[in-house]
């Protein structure tokens, strides 16, 4: 329990931290967390797939960015309100996801990644080719927020109610038994199969659900910039987003947050000194894929596992399923 | 639509699928026998392409540069392979990812030290202006693209099908630990194909030189290029590359003539059918 | 577990909803109205007496660097011969690279401006990076010069009081009078190839409007996705229509590859051609060979210019960067000249935004390396327009050399502003004379 209670007087100091945030800092740095919140729900979400299905993705931004148009539209072509246009896009983005997935799905390793890496392709050459809907690549202009979240600090809070929201999400599906089967499924496929366990369908609703999360990310950007253009779906997006999961640690669900933080404040806090962004990005990619595998959440739990307790971290899912499964029905009944 | 201009047509196309047979071939090869998905391959093209540009402005002699370009890419394929993948080896993804890393690393250094402006290389004296045959004019230079397309394919059947070299590959494609078993230096083998592959992809940068130019940014079209031919080919075979690069040449030249708003589609569209319908590619085994 | 993490997101949503009224916007934050350009000098970051903050974007990363660091030298060049103090205040630079890419454009905007604290922004090179930093501009009032992004619209249709175009230029500014040139010259038919994105059809439209007005006919429209690596096809299907002249827009590495391809397949000397400034630009003629000798086009910049403040500057870069300038180059230059005269003459007060735009935009001046330049009522300068051949100077190097001169031209041509804005921008889908 002490493990815990760490955990929930540090998630509570998070909280804490990131209420005052605007209190105590100048509209640039609010702009960057707001950025990370958004950035670590499509880490998150890539994680999902990468981390407790086992399939990596390439293509994740531009699933992202479908709901980043599909809202940018709404609201600067159509008089659609509100309350419709943000289910919309996010409905968009899980149902392009589900499109996706019933190809992708059928393979998997390396040749899954290429397989996204190509629908991510297609989704830029729509964004980048329908120019009456997308604008080509001048983009989809003032996208305005409603009035009363139009000052920077106001829309911060809407970020993080619902980035709290979301991580909570992801954080019950990966613990719900249906995580637990993705897991089993990312250890041995043909296991899980001979168990009864419908595989394909499995990686299919994983997928779809990625869908869904990554969507939410791409409206709160739409909003966040005001504007999206095929910059955002373009296939060096979706290395980021991948790159984020991966250093901040596969298979950690929250690493994708920590790997958004160190990637973006790593981006501005170089471009003092040299504007080679690139070189640094790549040279990221090859030490953590060398040296740092786990990534950095990855690295500091086994770091801690190996200081608090002298058997490895195997065993635990195993108390927590029960738990997690338990807690879910009684919300579920109490609601 | 006259005869002359889908004669025309049909020599752009091939030329173009020449070009893209080069470096597919290479990236096919390294992923048959490593299971590697080279993602530097565009960067090796892009960078072989300025050594190479470098050499003529030195010796101006474009065959010396063609050679050059191919030996550095070759060793710098090595360096890589030697030095950074093998401590993932059997790892597909760390792989791949790695491979992503160098080429955003590649594609920027190769700004820093050749400059952004778009240049090319100019061909030989021999092989600049055109023929004429029968009713088409067309330049000599993309009649010798070809000319180096249907070579390489060539020694490349040659290689796989006729010596030992080829049967020890083939067999890797199969089963890689059988070859090791049987007591190959399986390590030296892999380090000769990465090196073949990553060198063809330095020599292609110098015969694209010519027409495509060389720009920032140019190492990543042209891999997108050599993603779709190896994707509708197949992965790992050699009659997959040859395929593919002429279905994805003639698709992308007759394209953009007869369908012009639909030019990016005419090469995702057959793509992503082809993955719904094989996931595998045309000639992909594995 | 779960059910403490519930509690702990119902308590943060509480305590959100009792701060966010409670919060209040730092004094970096701006407004979000555009209204509030006229009323924001009171918010204005610097003191009259500190040093004037100039951020400056341009890509440095990606495709477009090459460009973006032309830009730059052509920014420096200015300040390093006339130096850096303006009616008594020091002007501070502070230089970030957009990447070519409008995400990043934006956040750098967003760090010169809230964490910089820069009085105003100058630079970008990408149609969509300006796009983007235009509509945070539009947001926050901040001013913005564009001396290289061309798009038609941001000082025309959906103009923004404090986005103007220094030393700029709208993509179909120099070709209403090249299409007209072509019609006069007895050219009675054209096909158009150009890049298939905005700044394509804006020149390409500027032409055919008064080229089919001057009785001209459009045979055909070709346009080519950006990144073409082979325009053979295109010329597959010119040599089909044969018409009597040929307009091209083509920028980056697409330039060189169409002006190779038509040489090499025979074209040049059969068929006129008529290229757009970024064809032959001097960025682009730099890597090309002899087939670019000859070729014509059309631009508001010659650096072969037969004038003392064109030939002293193109000789000055010259000497410090060792190249000819481009037109990135000189626009960022010609800009710097601008608003140097812009602060001098608000005698060094650019707090009062709205006013500082008022005295940037009333500046006129003879001796820029482009020519006289004054800018109009919607932001856009008004200035001169030269049909340029491409010839070798007699170190070898290839440039373009001025054939004639349209002096004073605006970006509504001979049109009446109200009756040109009153036509939709130019797009594939108007191409005003042209029916398919």
């Amino acid at each position: 329990m002490t493990s815990q209670r760490f955990k929930l007087v540090g998630l509570l100091v998070l909280l804490a931290f990131a209420i005052g945030v605007p209190q105590i800092t100048t509209s640039f740095y609010v702009n960057l967390v707001m950025e990370i919140m958004i950035f670590g729900i499509l880490a998150m979400s890539i994680d999902i797939l990468a981390g407790y299905c086992g399939l990596t993705p390439l293509g994740h931004a531009g699933i992202f960015g479908i709901a980043s148009y599909v809202v940018g539209y709404l609201i600067t072509k159509t008089t659609v309100p509100l309350y419709f246009t943000v289910p919309l896009g996010i409905l968009a983005s899980t149902l392009v996801a589900a499109l996706f997935a019933t190809i992708a799905i059928r393979t998997s390793g390396v040749y899954f990644l290429m397989v996204t890496l190509a629908e991510g392709m297609i989704v830029w050459g729509v964004a980048y080719r329908w120019a009456s809907v997308t604008g080509a690549e001048n983009g989809i202009r003032g996208i305005a927020r409603p009035e009363m979240v139009s000052q920077y600090w106001q829309y911060y809070y809407v970020v993080l109610v619902v980035f709290i929201i979301i991580a909570a999400m992801m954080y019950r599906l990966v613990n719900s038994p249906f995580g637990l089967t993705l897991k089993g499924i990312r250890e041995s496929e043909s296991r899980m199969r001979t168990l009864g366990y419908n595989v394909t369908l499995h990686k299919f609703i994983g997928f779809t659900a990625t869908g869904f999360f990554a969507g939410v990310g791409g409206v709160l950007y739409a909003m966040y910039n005001g504007f999206i253009s095929p910059s955002t779906v373009e296939f060096a997006k979706s290395a980021e987003g991948l790159l984020m999961t991966i250093v901040g640690g596969t298979g950690t669900l929250f690493g994708g947050v920590i790997g958004a933080a160190v990637i973006i404040l790593t981006r501005n806090i170089v471009s003092l000194y040299t504007s080679r962004w690139p070189i640094i990005m790549g040279t990221i990619f090859v030490v953590t894929i060398l040296f740092a595998r786990k990534g950095l959440l990855g690295g500091v739990r086994s770091l801690f596992d190996r200081m608090t307790q002298t058997q490895p971290r195997k065993p635990q899912p195993k108390e927590v399923k029960p738990e997690a499964a338990e807690t879910i029905n009684k919300r579920t009944s109490s609601q | 639509m006259s005869t002359t201009f889908l004669l025309f047509q049909l020599m752009n196309g091939i030329t173009f699928a020449a070009l893209l047979f080069l470096l597919a071939s290479g990236f096919t090869l390294i992923f048959g026998l490593m299971r590697v998905v080279s993602l530097t391959h565009g960067a090796f093209y892009l960078v072989g392409g300025y050594v190479g540009l470098t050499v003529i402005r030195l010796t101006g002699n474009f065959f010396i540069g063609l050679i050059v370009a191919a030996i550095v890419i070759g060793l710098l394929g090595i360096l890589i392979e030697r030095g950074l993948l093998r401590f993932v080896r059997g790892e597909t993804l760390p792989q791949v990812l790695l491979t992503i890393g160098l080429a955003f690393i590649m594609g920027d250094a190769s700004l820093v030290i050749w400059g952004g402006d778009p240049v090319s290389i100019p061909p030989p004296e021999f092989l600049r202006g055109s023929i004429t045959v029968g009713p088409l004019t067309y330049p000599r230079y993309r009649f010798f693209v070809v000319f180096v397309g249907v070579l390489v394919a060539a020694i490349l059947w040659v290689l796989q099908a006729k010596t030992r070299l080829g049967a020890i590959i083939r067999a890797g494609v199969d089963d890689i630990e059988m070859v090791d078993a049987l007591g190959i230096n399986i390590k030296l083998v892999f380090s000769g194909v990465f090196l073949v592959g990553a060198a063809l992809a330095g020599l292609t940068g110098v015969m694209g030189g010519p027409f495509l130019s060389l720009y920032p940014g140019a190492d990543s079209e042209i891999l997108l290029f050599g993603l779709v031919v190896v994707i509708i080919g197949g992965l790992g075979s050699l009659e997959g590359a040859i395929v593919g690069s002429l279905v994805v040449g003639l698709l992308d030249t007759f394209g953009k003539a007869l369908f012009p708003e639909l030019s990016y589609f005419t090469i995702f569209g057959p793509m992503a059918i082809m993955l719904a319908l094989r996931p595998r590619g045309l000639f992909g085994r594995i | 577990m779960m059910k403490k993490f519930w509690i702990v997101l119902v308590v943060g949503l509480v305590l959100t909803a009792c701060a966010a009224p409670a919060a209040t916007p730092t004094p970096t934050s701006a407004p979000p109205t555009p209204a509030a350009v006229s009323s924001s000098s009171s918010s204005a970051p610097a003191a009259a007496t500190g040093s004037i903050k100039i951020g400056v974007m341009a890509p440095q990363t990606g495709t477009l660097a090459a460009s973006g660091k032309d830009m730059l030298d052509g920014w420096n060049l200015y300040w390093n011969q006339k130096g850096t103090t303006i009616a008594g205040r020091k002007i501070e630079v502070f230089i970030e690279d957009d990447a070519g890419n409008p995400d990043t454009a934006l956040s750098k905007a967003r760090l010169l401006v809230e964490q910089r604290g820069v009085d105003m922004l100058v630079g970008n090179l990408a149609a969509n990076t300006g796009l983007a930093v235009a509509e945070y501009a539009k947001g926050n009032g901040v001013p913005y010069f564009i001396p290289v992004i061309a798009a038609d619209d941001l000082t025309q249709r959906s103009r923004i009081p404090n986005v103007v175009r220094l030393a700029g230029w709208t993509s179909s500014q120099t070709t209403h009078p090249l299409g007209e040139y072509a019609a006069k010259q007895g050219y009675k038919t054209v096909v158009t190839l150009a890049q298939d994105y905005a700044f394509g059809h804006e020149n390409v439209g500027g032409f055919v409007r008064t080229f089919t007005e001057n009785g001209g006919k459009v045979l055909a429209q070709l346009w080519n996705p950006i990144g073409t690596p082979d325009f053979s096809s295109y010329l597959a299907q010119i040599q089909n229509y044969n018409p009597d002249v040929v307009f091209v827009e083509e920028t980056g590495a697409d330039c060189g590859r169409f002006v190779k391809a038509w040489n090499e397949f025979g074209l040049k000397g059969k068929i006129a051609l008529l290229g757009n400034e970024t064809l032959v630009d001097q960025s682009l003629l730099r890597g090309m060979g002899p087939e670019a000798e000859g070729v014509l086009s059309v631009g508001k910049f010659a650096e072969g210019r037969n004038a003392p403040e064109t030939a002293n500057f193109v000789a000055e870069y010259d000497k410090a960067y060792k190249l000819l300038p481009s037109y990135y180059a000189v626009n960022m230059y010609a800009a710097a000249q601008l608003l140097a005269a812009a602060i001098e003459k608000s005698g060094g007060n650019v707090s009062d935004r709205a006013a500082f735009i008022k005295t940037a935009k009333s500046i006129d001046l003879s001796n820029t390396p482009l020519g006289p330049i004054k800018t109009d009522e919607y932001g856009n300068p008004i200035l001169n327009v030269y049909l340029r051949k491409v010839e070798k100077r007699s170190d070898g190097r290839l440039w373009n050399v001025v054939v004639q001169t349209w002096p004073n031209v605006s970006q509504f041509w001979t049109y009446k502003p109200e009756d040109y804005l009153k036509n939709p921008v130019y797009s594939r889908d108007y191409q005003p004379g042209f029916t398919k």
